[in-house]
């Protein structure tokens, strides 16, 4: 069964001359962790606040759990949990102040739905009496979670949850998530960080407002079509300039340390041919491998093919 | 109902919490009463005058008594030439020159009519006139006394009565207005800013998103501001009446429900305001130029509305303000019940109706 459908929706701002939203169509299953992948201004915010019924799309329909998010949108707004984007709770109140307010607004008690929230709960519970506004951020997006998980939603709605936290906190947010799906809620998540789309169960990697693919993230990498290469020497930077210039080759990005590179002929052995163009330049301290492709290569491959045929 | 009880009591940790709501709830009262009781004030107190007496007869030292022992000035005795009047004025403190002639006394005992010369800097035409007129009834006042026991003249002798405020007390005409500009600022700026804070905030969106019903959104807003407003408007009482003699002497219950009423009526503004304005600063702007600059100019209660051009004293009439001031006036000050105010009461329940519903029905549930 699915949790979240999206059809056809386009969502225009500016008198239709922005288009956040361009005819994007999704299913989320029941009980599935659904990353929406995409960098800033991709669109996931406006898909988030269409199904959260704070938007109105202008074309295609959407529901949650069997609900349409127009018609229905008051019965929704009892079945989901939200965390915004910008969500910065009550900085003046502290945090047993700011859940307990959340948890009446959503007609519930903290001691009701104590066992939702209680693996993250116990985690800020030393800081009951501190405003949220002197939490640091990894906290913060804790007891942001808290509110939205307090009355117990049978979907949640995360709108780029990480964003701003540190690692070890980002990552013990994943747990947590992972938990929360154990308990039979289904999550949709969006993020810019490659690295989360891993943790995803299925992840939809979105662009200028389109979907470019849908798939579990280990599909998503096998379906990488060429081999990919992985260069670096001293000088980096040069190493880019002169790639870019060889004709054979089809992209060169640098990625962390290195470079990544595909070929527009794919056949093996091309390692050997990139070694000797760049000994050729009098780089020093190369290293040329083929290595396997990552979701961010797939994605700015996705994004390259797009361009190319837009433009 | 418990959501709406927690809503307001967040409302209230809200207001409490910060410093600067705080300072503009009740610093402003104080502020504005001590600015327009003791310093903003349009009476004339201690002008510096100058006598300059070149007759030095007994009549002329019993005049300058006279003027000496009035409140009104700070007189200085000073034989001046003609230059010299020029040059005193040009510094800018002394308000007005009074100049006997040499022959005065001469002229007053035998012609029985003398002249005196009265020079007052006319840059500032309304003081100029008032000192004008004090001192010219202090000259009348003295030749009365002359009269008396001479065979009088006929004359005109008028009886002045100053109805409801017989001291000339200037505190009674503003205090109404500054009560109303307090409203304003309090109920309108403060409402907008914290709801629109909430759309900063985000926490807008959760709000919307939950199945507390969006109308209750705003009326949890309103009412701990029309709590803090009648607090507020209870210390303003005080304060006017312990700092600047005022009497109340109308029903204290009347007064607090035509307050209730003008504050909704602000309240209804402020909703209505953080429905169009995006950004702290957008509400602020929209509150203070667009309330307050209409509530200090075209109430009545800075620049009498009868003097001003037709267009503007129509303009006058859509100011919830001004109605409210002219309720304040005459039930504080005057003492007058219900009967005599229906009819301004009714111009605001009208208003109110119509920008409460206005506010309601433009309220976006959702984002755009």
């Amino acid at each position: 069964m699915n949790s979240v459908i999206l059809e056809g929706v386009t969502k225009t701002y500016n008198e239709g001359k922005v288009h956040a939203v361009d005819n994007v169509s999704l299913q989320v299953k029941s009980g599935e962790l659904f990353g929406l992948i995409g960098p800033d201004g991709a669109g996931k915010t406006s898909i988030f606040r269409i199904l959260t019924t704070l938007l109105l799309a202008d074309k295609g329909t959407a529901s949650v759990q069997g609900l349409d998010v127009v018609k229905d949108y008051r019965k929704i707004r009892d079945k989901i949990g939200y965390m915004p984007g910008k969500f910065s709770l009550y900085q003046d109140l502290t945090v047993k102040e700011n859940l307990t307010f959340f948890a009446t607004l959503f007609g519930t008690t903290i001691a009701e739905n104590y066992e939702v929230i209680k693996d993250i709960y116990d985690q800020i519970k030393p800081f009951n009496d501190r405003r949220a506004g002197k939490l640091s951020g990894g906290m913060k997006q804790k007891l942001a979670l808290c509110c939205a998980l307090i009355h117990k939603p049978e979907v949640l709605f995360l709108d780029e949850p990480t964003t701003g936290v540190d690692v070890v906190s980002r990552r013990e947010f994943w747990d947590i998530l992972n938990r929360l799906k154990a308990q039979g809620i289904t999550i949709m998540v969006s993020t810019p960080y490659m690295d989360e789309a891993i943790l995803c169960e299925r992840i939809a990697l979105i662009q200028e407002g389109s979907i470019m693919q849908v798939d579990t993230p280990d599909q998503i990498i096998q379906s990488y079509p060429v081999r990919l290469y992985a260069a670096k020497a001293d000088d980096i930077y040069k190493l880019v300039q002169d790639f870019r210039t060889l004709d054979t080759v089809d992209s060169c990005y640098a990625f962390g340390e290195y470079l990544h590179l595909t070929m527009k002929a794919d056949k093996p052995g091309d390692e050997a041919a990139l070694l000797q163009f760049a000994q050729a330049h009098g780089h020093k301290g190369l290293e040329v491998k083929a290595i396997e492709p990552g979701i961010e290569d797939t994605f700015i491959r996705l994004m390259n093919r797009k361009t190319q045929t837009d433009g | 109902m418990k959501q709406l009880l927690v809503f307001i009591r967040k409302e209230f940790y809200h207001v409490f919490r910060d410093r600067r709501t705080l300072l503009i709830m009740f610093g402003l009262p104080v502020a504005q009463i001590l600015l327009f009781g003791y310093a903003l004030t349009s009476e004339v107190k201690n002008a510096h005058i100058i006598i300059s007496d070149q007759s030095r007869d007994a009549n002329t030292t019993r005049i300058i008594n006279k003027i000496k022992s009035s409140v009104y000035f700070i007189t200085e005795e000073k034989t001046l030439a003609g230059e010299e009047i020029d040059a005193a004025f040009r510094k800018g403190v002394v308000r007005c020159v009074v100049i006997f002639p040499p022959q005065f006394g001469e002229d007053l005992q035998h012609k029985g009519k003398a002249n005196v010369q009265i020079v007052a800097d006319g840059a500032d035409p309304n003081t100029a006139k008032t000192i004008i007129n004090y001192l010219t009834a202090i000259l009348g006042d003295y030749q009365q006394s002359l009269a008396v026991g001479a065979n009088a003249p006929p004359g005109i002798v008028p009886q002045l009565r100053m109805l409801y405020n017989p001291e000339g007390n200037g505190s009674l005409n503003f205090i109404p207005g500054v009560i109303a500009l307090i409203f304003m600022i309090v109920c309108s700026t403060l409402t907008s800013v914290s709801i629109v804070r909430e759309k900063e905030l985000g926490t807008m969106e959760i709000l919307l998103v939950s199945p507390f019903n969006p109308i209750m959104v705003l009326i949890s807003k309103a009412i701990p501001f029309l709590v803090l407003s009648l607090v507020n408007f209870t210390f303003i009482l005080v304060l006017s009446v312990g700092f600047l003699d005022i009497a109340i002497k109308g029903s204290m219950l009347l007064l607090f429900g035509e307050s209730t009423l003008f504050i909704i009526t602000c309240l209804s503004v402020g909703l209505l305001i953080s429905n169009i304005a995006n950004s702290q600063q957008a509400a602020m702007l929209l509150s203070m130029m667009g309330m307050m600059l209409p509530t200090l100019l075209l109430t009545g209660f800075l620049y009498p509305l009868d003097n001003m051009p037709y267009v503007l004293q129509l303009l006058s009439n859509v100011v919830p303000a001004r109605w409210y001031y002219l309720i304040v006036k005459a039930v504080m000050l005057k003492g007058l019940g219900f009967s005599y105010v229906w009819k301004e009461t009714l111009v605001l329940v009208g208003m109110t109706t119509a920008l409460l519903s206005l506010a309601l029905l433009k309220f976006k549930t959702r984002l755009s």
